[in-house]
């Protein structure tokens, strides 16, 4: 049991630094991949924490979802491969 | 409910190691004080970052092992070889001792006290600690909702709160254990050591058509391996939540 297949982790570990970011937990999310279409929480997305920061990866394609860098005075944050986030929220009147 | 709160901003606190209790030979338990802590969901982490006196700092995440309490996080950390922070937290950290945490975070991997549905835990290695979290927030709240836990180590020694697991298997409490060893076995056990099977998964959870609640938290391999035999058993994917920590870790 060793060996690249397993370096990944769920997206449970974007929490924190995403917390840091956002008022809500967006690893309760829905998100959609923006290269095939598929959605899914953002916690099973597969995380491989060895690059510089975290890169959260597809389940079904492998591509890119999130990248999150972390440095002393800011945070760095590439969205570009999620279609769309859908946030549970309290209900609201408005 | 917390998976839809709006939170306020996340901030690193200071917390101080009230004790520390052995585990095994390579995991212990840290109590910490964090004066303020609010409490947590069963299944959810905090982030811990440790900081050198030259300004080099680092973090990583760690599962709760506590009921909810304020002002008191337990965490059970398991020393990875070669690690940078867990040789410290289980070797070197003293009562005393001062850290920074974040939390709780993560509101996937967790456990709601308010549903009665069954709950089937699978644990490989210090994959147990969020399961415990929840097996001892069910018995804090006294919720009757019936669990059963799978737990695969190596060996009997690396097995971690056996003690407690071992009176809670005494007198109906609701909640059963299973044991599988994968490298060694006490005296006299009846199986093999090898890894879980999907049989012997099937034989000690639920079967599917009770609609169980169904976390499994391990290593990488571990976790694909049950979440796999899980979908074949007819478990639906949206009951079975995972949480894998990487290649190794715990041992499964």
């Amino acid at each position: 049991m060793s060996g690249l297949g397993e370096s990944w982790i769920d997206g449970n570990v974007l929490a924190g630094g995403l917390r840091e970011v956002f008022a809500v937990d967006l690893t309760v999310a829905t998100a959609r991949c923006a290269g095939c279409g598929r959605t899914g929480t953002m916690a099973e997305a597969r995380v491989y924490p060895q690059a510089p920061g975290l890169v959260a990866r597809c389940v079904g394609c492998d591509a890119v979802l999130l990248r999150m860098v972390r440095a002393p005075d800011r945070a760095y944050l590439d969205l570009h491969g999620l279609a769309y986030l859908e946030v549970p929220l309290p209900e609201s009147a408005g | 409910m917390a998976r839809a709160a709006v939170l306020g901003r996340l901030t690193w606190q200071v917390a101080t190691v009230e004790s520390a209790r052995t585990e095994t030979a390579t995991a212990r338990t840290l109590v910490l004080a964090v004066p303020g802590w609010p409490g947590h969901l069963a299944g959810q982490h905090v982030d811990v970052r440790l900081t050198a006196a030259d300004g080099y700092s680092t973090q990583r995440s760690y599962s709760i092992a506590n009921a909810p309490e304020p002002d008191r996080v337990e965490l059970t950390v398991q020393r990875v070889a070669g690690g940078e922070v867990s040789p410290y937290l289980v070797e070197l950290a003293e009562p005393g001792d001062r850290m920074e945490v974040r939390g709780p975070v993560g509101g996937y991997f967790t456990w709601s006290p308010d549903a009665p549905d069954p709950v089937l835990l699978v644990a490989g290695g210090s994959g147990i600690v969020p399961l415990m979290a929840m097996i001892r927030t069910r018995a804090a709240i006294g919720s009757r909702a019936p669990f059963r836990l799978v737990y695969s180590s190596r060996g009997p020694d690396d097995v971690v709160y056996q003690a407690e697991l071992d009176r809670l298997a005494i007198g109906g409490s609701g909640v059963d254990c299973t044991y599988v060893y994968t490298r060694s076995t006490p005296p006299g056990w009846p199986r093999a050591p090898g890894r879980l099977s999907g049989a012997e998964l099937a034989a000690a959870g639920w079967p599917a058509e009770r609609r169980p609640q169904v976390f499994v938290c391990g290593p990488t391999g571990f976790v694909e391996a049950v979440a796999n035999h899980l979908v074949d058993q007819g478990h639906l994917g949206h009951r079975v939540k995972t949480e894998r920590f990487g290649p190794t870790g715990g041992g499964a």
